[in-house]
């Protein structure tokens, strides 16, 4: 009792991708109330800082939401959740599968009618995702959009808002995350998810990563972690945080 | 004798302690006030100190990615939003106010005030909600995208429209009897008394309560987000989608860091200066009713 209320606090520090920020805050949290005496510090920057700082030594543990890349194999990365996102459009548009050109042409606002598409004569209705939200970021990177380029009609926070939007609006195209969208329509709201260079917009195909607009969110080290950077990343990966990833709309790892 | 005074210095004690606790909850409302004050400049500073004030106004657009943060076509829709709405609903408002006052049966006056009062009780999240599965998909099948000024219009105008017909109620219910009965003295009809002496002389009373209602208007965030389309632009017509200053905070804030977070911070300010405005001109027109 004595010693663990005197023993030296030990501290964590995490930081890196704005997207994993949030999950790993949570998990944090968790990490902490299990732990006591261990303070996990989250600080975000972007993937690229979560990359440096975990070289330079200024953090225990980078955030990463994406693949590493070749020059950066001296780093260790662990996946702990995937983040998809899926196009929506209303149920009853007849339109059926949209290239990724023909997507671009959409955002741009280079095509307004669904008749230029195999659609009826309908004008689109572009819903894009406010500034700074992770999927905005993965939905341009995918595209090679830049965000002014986007010619948006409507803009929305959350991905429910997206889903209520595009099932009172026929004429409507959104992305949200698939987990939700999934969840949505098979409940009867009047969306369809589509799918994207054949592969169908589904939980499972983001999970085994077959999906195209989906990445992973890893967390990386440098080296072998100290110990107790290993137990948080054990904890970041096991079971006992799947609900904080599908809180946040994420999609917890294979097992 | 004794036990009389002994009584009035515990009366006197007990009010003096009530002066103290009271005066010093009035203070800490102030105190708050000034601290919410303090905490938006803190905030705004690194924003400010970075560009000065006229990145707000002479930038591309809002275009926080690439430090652009021009606020003024999002001024420009919180204002037409909000004065939209009371263009709607300070004739709907003194109306219904009127009605209830001088044309209304007995029966009805009470149940009407109850009403109104229920519109002014109900969240703003459920007037989003009804905005988004109702208003939105109508104005949408008539002039698509239906997300629109013209839909925060509305959804505001029933927002604000209890705040202007209760005020407005009160107003006209503290014209004085003398004037009118006065007026029904030299024959005036019941129209002529309401348009000749009951309003004119509520005039300021009701006018307070416009501008009080228009502050909501403007602090209204949840409702307007869900129908307004949240577009940064300028409006150019009614069907347009905009985004109003709140909402700007709203949707960014959860994501934001560094100068964008100070420029968001730096937009509330802007939020308060209009509203703390709007205050002084609503208290200035109160004044003018004890005159």
């Amino acid at each position: 009792m004595m010693n663990s209320a005197f023993a030296e606090t030990q501290k964590l520090v995490l930081t890196g991708s704005s997207t994993i920020a949030p999950l790993a805050l949570e998990i944090g949290k968790r990490f902490e109330q299990r732990n006591p005496g261990v303070r996990v510090d989250v600080q975000t920057g972007g993937s690229t800082r979560g990359v440096n700082d975990t070289r330079s030594g200024l953090a225990d543990i980078g955030m990463a939401s994406r693949k590493l890349n070749p020059d950066e194999s001296d780093l260790i990365s662990y996946r702990i959740a995937m983040d998809g996102i899926g196009i929506i459009l209303h149920r009853d548009n007849p339109v059926h599968e949209l290239s990724d050109d023909q997507i671009r042409a959409i955002y741009t606002g280079k095509i307004t009618n669904w008749k230029l598409l195999g659609g009826t004569d309908q004008k689109i209705t572009v819903v894009n995702k406010a500034e700074g939200r992770s999927t905005l970021e993965l939905f341009l990177h995918h595209f090679k959009l830049k965000s002014r380029d986007v010619r948006p009609h409507v803009i929305i926070g959350d991905n429910q808002q997206g889903i209520k939007t595009v099932a009172g609006n026929v004429g409507a195209i959104s992305y949200v995350s698939i987990g939700t969208a999934e969840y949505e329509q098979a409940y009867g709201t009047p969306i369809r998810l589509l799918g994207m260079h054949g592969v169908a917009a589904t939980v499972e195909n983001v999970r085994a990563a077959h999906f195209p607009l989906s990445r992973p969110l890893n967390l990386v080290s440098r080296g072998a972690p100290n110990p107790l950077a290993q137990q948080f990343i054990s904890f970041a990966q096991s079971q006992v945080v799947d609900d904080l990833v599908t809180a946040q709309y994420f999609v917890p790892r294979a097992r | 004798m004794i036990s009389s005074q002994h009584n009035t210095s515990s009366r006197a004690r007990a009010d003096t302690i009530l002066t103290r606790v009271t005066g010093s909850l009035a203070l800490m409302v102030g105190v708050l006030l000034g601290l919410v004050l303090l905490l938006l400049i803190k905030e705004s500073g690194a924003v400010l100190e970075d560009g000065g004030w006229a990145r707000f106004f002479d930038s591309d657009g809002w275009y926080p990615q690439s430090g652009e943060y021009n606020l003024l076509p999002m001024l420009w829709a919180t204002l037409a939003a909000s004065l939209g709405a009371l263009l709607i609903a300070l004739p709907l408002g003194v109306m219904s106010a009127v009605f209830s006052r001088f044309y209304a049966p007995a029966w009805m006056v009470n149940p009407l005030r109850r009403i109104m009062m229920l519109l002014a009780g109900i969240p703003s999240v459920v007037y989003g909600l009804w905005g988004l599965t109702v208003l939105v998909p109508l104005l949408g099948s008539w002039m698509p995208p239906g997300s629109s000024l013209l839909s925060a219009i509305c959804i505001l105008a029933l927002m604000i429209l209890p705040t202007v017909s209760l005020t407005s109620e009160a107003a006209l219910t503290a014209v004085s009897p003398e004037s009118l009965h006065g007026a029904a003295a030299l024959g005036l009809s019941r129209k002529g008394i309401v348009l000749g002496v009951a309003l004119p002389e509520a005039r300021a009373g009701i006018l307070a309560g416009a501008l009080l209602a228009t502050m909501r208007a403007l602090g209204e965030t949840m409702a307007v987000l869900m129908v307004a389309g949240n577009v940064v632009q300028t409006p150019s017509s009614l069907f347009d989608p905009i985004r109003v200053l709140t909402a700007n905070i709203a949707l960014e804030m959860p994501y934001a860091i560094g100068d964008h977070r100070a420029a968001l911070f730096a937009s509330g300010l802007l939020l308060m200066m209009i509203v703390t405005l709007l205050a002084w001109l609503a208290s200035r027109q109160g004044r003018h009713i004890h005159v």
